[in-house]
C-alpha cells in the first residue's frame, strides 16, 4: 500500500485515505474556442504516462478534503515528494540534493 | 516441430516423451525485415501468424523485452464475451469470438476454449437498465445475451447467494452462453508455435528501444538490445508500454497505464460451473480447470509500471467475493499478481495507421483484450499488409480522439468492463 504525505494536514497517511485525481499542471485553456482540433485533443486525452517521473494530484478524501500534487516514480512508486495544488512542479534535483 | 496429434502423443508417451522437439527455434534478429511486431503478447505473436498465413508475409520477426506471453497474455483472468453496447464493439468482440470457435484445430494447439457463459451480475436498478439495453442491443447486432432473473441466475451458478437480505443483492443477470474462458499461455504459445513454423522470428530479451524515422518521416527500424533491426513496417503492440514507444517516434497516445491485479486461490475439485462477473462490485471469478478460483479485480487508481498494484485493491475484491459467494469465505489465497493495462479514455482499442508512415499500432485494450486476442491480430496482420484498415477495425482510429467520433464503452458500462 502506498504511503502517502498530505501536505496540509502534514501527516503520511495510507492510500485508503486518498483519491487519485489525474496528471498534474495540465491547465485548462482559457479560451477553449480559439483551440484548433489538435490542441483540445492533447488537452483533453493526452497524458504523459511516463515510465518514470509523473505529476499528479492526489485529494485527501478522507481527511481535509484537499487537492495537492506529488512526484512519484511510475516504476518504483515511491514518492518524492508532495506539494499544494498551485505551486509548480519542484525542481527533482534540488529534491534530491537536498536528501 | 512434432504435428500434435493423438499418434503423436500415443508415440511420444511410449517413448518417455524424451523426443519432443522444440515448439519454436529461439532465433536471433537479421538485419532486414518486412515487418516488425514490437511486444510478443499474443496480440503481436497473432499477427505474425496472420501475416504469414493470410498474406503471404513471412519475413517478420515479434520483438519481445521479456519472454513471449510474459506481460499481459500470461496474467489476465482469460474472461471471453462480445456482450459490448455499441455496433462497433460487438462487431469486433463477435469477429475474435469467431475466431476463438476454431483457434484449437487452426493452431494445432489446445487453447482449452471453453464455452461455460458468462454471466455479469445485476445488484441495482442501474445494472438491471443497462444490462437490459445491452442485451437488446446485442440481440440487433446478432450477439447472442440473455436476461436471467433471481432465480434463473442461481441455477446457472449455485454458489451464488441470491438471499433478498444480502449486502449485495441479484436483481437479475445478463448471460451470454456463447462466452467463456481459455488457457492464457496456451494462446500465446499456439500462436508462437504456429507462426515460426511459417518462418517468423520470435526474438526475446531484446527491448525495443526506439523507432527510428527517415528524412521524409517514415519508418526505418527500431534500436533495439541488440542492435538497429531494418524494417519498413513497424507495428507497435506492447500494451501498457505503447505510449512510451510510441513517443519515440514522435506520436503522441491518449493513453493512461495502470496496474490491474488477479490471484488465485488453492486448487478444489470442481464447484464453478461458468464465469460471474459483477462489476458494480469489481469481482470476477471462474475456476481453472486446474481447480483454482481464478479471480480478478478493477484497476489501481493511479498510474504505474510496477507491475504490482496495491493491497487495498485485492482487500476490496476479496470482501466483495465473500458476499455474493459466502461459500468461498474459508478459502485460502494462494498468488495474486498485476499487470500493467493501457486504458484510453473511451475505453475502446485503438487498431489502425498512424500519422507516420509504415507505423502501425493495437492498443488501448485496457483490462479486457484477452478475449480479443484472435480477432485483434488478424485485424492487425490485414492492416499491416494491405496499409489500410479491415472495415471491422476501420473505427477503432487514433484520429477519433481529433475528431470526437468516440466509441464510448466507458460511458455505457459506467464501470471498467
Ligand atoms: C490481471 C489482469 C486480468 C485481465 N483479465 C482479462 C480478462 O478476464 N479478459 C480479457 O479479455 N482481458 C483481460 N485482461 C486484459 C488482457 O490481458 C490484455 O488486454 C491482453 O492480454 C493484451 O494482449 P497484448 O498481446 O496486447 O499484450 P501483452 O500480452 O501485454 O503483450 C505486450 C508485450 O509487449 C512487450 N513489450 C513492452 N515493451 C516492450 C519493448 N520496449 N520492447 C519489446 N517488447 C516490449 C511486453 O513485455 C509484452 O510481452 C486482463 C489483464 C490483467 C493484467
Ligand atoms: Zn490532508
Amino acid at each position: 500500500m502506498l504511503l502517502i504525505h498530505c501536505p496540509y494536514c502534514d501527516d503520511t497517511l495510507p492510500e485508503l485515505e486518498f483519491a487519485y485525481a489525474g496528471e498534474a499542471h495540465i491547465a485548462r485553456p482559457a479560451d477553449p474556442s480559439k483551440l484548433s482540433d489538435e490542441e483540445w485533443r492533447d488537452f483533453l486525452f493526452i497524458r504523459s504516462n511516463p515510465r518514470g517521473l509523473h505529476a499528479e494530484r492526489w485529494r485527501h478524501i478522507n481527511g481535509c478534503g484537499r487537492f495537492f500534487n506529488a512526484l512519484r516514480d511510475t516504476v518504483s512508486d515511491r514518492f518524492l515528494t508532495t506539494y499544494p495544488a498551485g505551486h509548480p512542479r519542484p525542481d527533482v534535483t534540488k529534491l534530491e540534493a537536498a536528501e | 516441430m512434432t504435428h500434435f496429434s493423438a499418434l503423436s502423443l500415443l508415440k511420444n508417451a511410449l517413448t518417455g516423451n524424451k523426443n519432443w522437439t522444440e515448439q519454436w527455434p529461439d532465433a536471433q534478429p537479421k538485419k532486414e525485415y518486412d515487418v516488425i511486431i514490437v511486444g510478443a503478447g499474443g496480440h503481436g505473436l497473432g499477427a505474425a501468424y496472420y501475416l504469414a498465413k493470410e498474406h503471404g508475409i513471412t519475413n517478420v520477426a515479434v520483438i519481445e523485452k521479456g519472454w513471449l506471453g510474459g506481460g499481459n497474455t500470461g496474467r489476465n483472468t482469460t474472461i471471453i464475451r462480445s456482450n459490448y453496447l455499441y455496433d462497433e464493439s460487438a462487431k469486433l468482440y463477435d469477429h475474435a469470438l469467431d475466431l476463438w470457435d476454431n483457434l484449437s484445430t487452426e493452431l494445432n494447439y489446445n487453447v482449452m476454449f471453453s464455452k461455460r457463459g458468462v454471466m455479469m451480475l445485476a445488484h441495482n436498478v442501474h445494472d438491471v437498465q443497462s444490462f437490459q439495453r445491452h442485451i437488446h442491443s446485442n440481440r440487433l447486432n446478432g450477439v447472442d445475451n440473455r436476461w436471467l432473473n433471481t432465480a434463473e441466475a442461481k441455477a446457472f451458478c449455485p454458489p451464488l447467494n441470491v438471499s433478498p437480505d444480502a449486502r449485495y443483492p441479484v436483481m437479475g443477470a445478463a448471460l451470454q452462453m456463447r462466452a467463456g474462458t481459455a488457457r492464457h499461455d496456451a494462446v500465446a504459445w499456439g500462436y508462437a508455435r504456429a507462426a515460426a513454423k511459417r518462418g517468423v522470428d520470435i526474438i526475446q530479451n531484446c527491448p525495443v528501444i526506439s523507432i527510428r524515422r527517415g528524412a521524409d518521416g517514415s519508418v526505418e527500424g527500431v534500436e533495439t538490445a541488440k542492435g538497429f533491426i531494418r524494417a519498413k513496417k513497424v507495428a507497435v503492440s506492447a500494451a501498457g508500454h505503447t505510449s512510451v514507444i510510441m513517443q519515440t517516434a514522435g506520436v503522441k497516445m491518449p493513453l493512461e497505464s495502470y496496474p490491474l491485479q488477479a490471484l488465485v486461490s488453492e486448487p478444489i475439485k470442481p464447484i464453478f460451473p461458468c464465469v460471474v462477473m459483477s462489476n458494480t462490485v469489481h469481482a470476477y471469478i471462474s475456476q481453472s480447470d486446474k481447480g483454482e478460483l481464478v479471480i480478478g479485480s478493477g484497476t489501481d487508481q493511479y498510474v504505474s509500471y510496477s507491475q504490482r498494484g496495491g493491497l487495498p485493491l485485492i482487500e476490496h475484491t476479496v470482501a466483495a467475493i465473500c458476499e455474493v459467494f459466502p461459500i468461498f469465505n474459508r478459502m485460502r489465497m494462494l498468488r495474486k499478481w498485476g499487470g500493467i493495462v493501457d486504458v484510453t479514455p473511451d475505453r475502446s482499442a485503438i487498431l489502425g495507421k498512424t500519422p507516420v508512415k509504415g507505423l502501425y499500432v493495437n492498443c488501448g485494450w485496457g483490462t479486457g483484450g484477452f478475449k480479443a486476442t484472435p480477432g485483434a491480430a488478424h485485424l492487425l496482420a490485414w492492416t499491416v499488409a494491405k496499409d489500410e484498415p479491415h472495415k471491422i477495425n476501420a473505427p477503432f482510429t487514433l484520429e477519433r480522439f481529433t475528431t470526437g467520433r468516440l466509441i464510448d464503452e466507458a460511458a455505457a458500462a459506467a464501470v471498467a468492463h
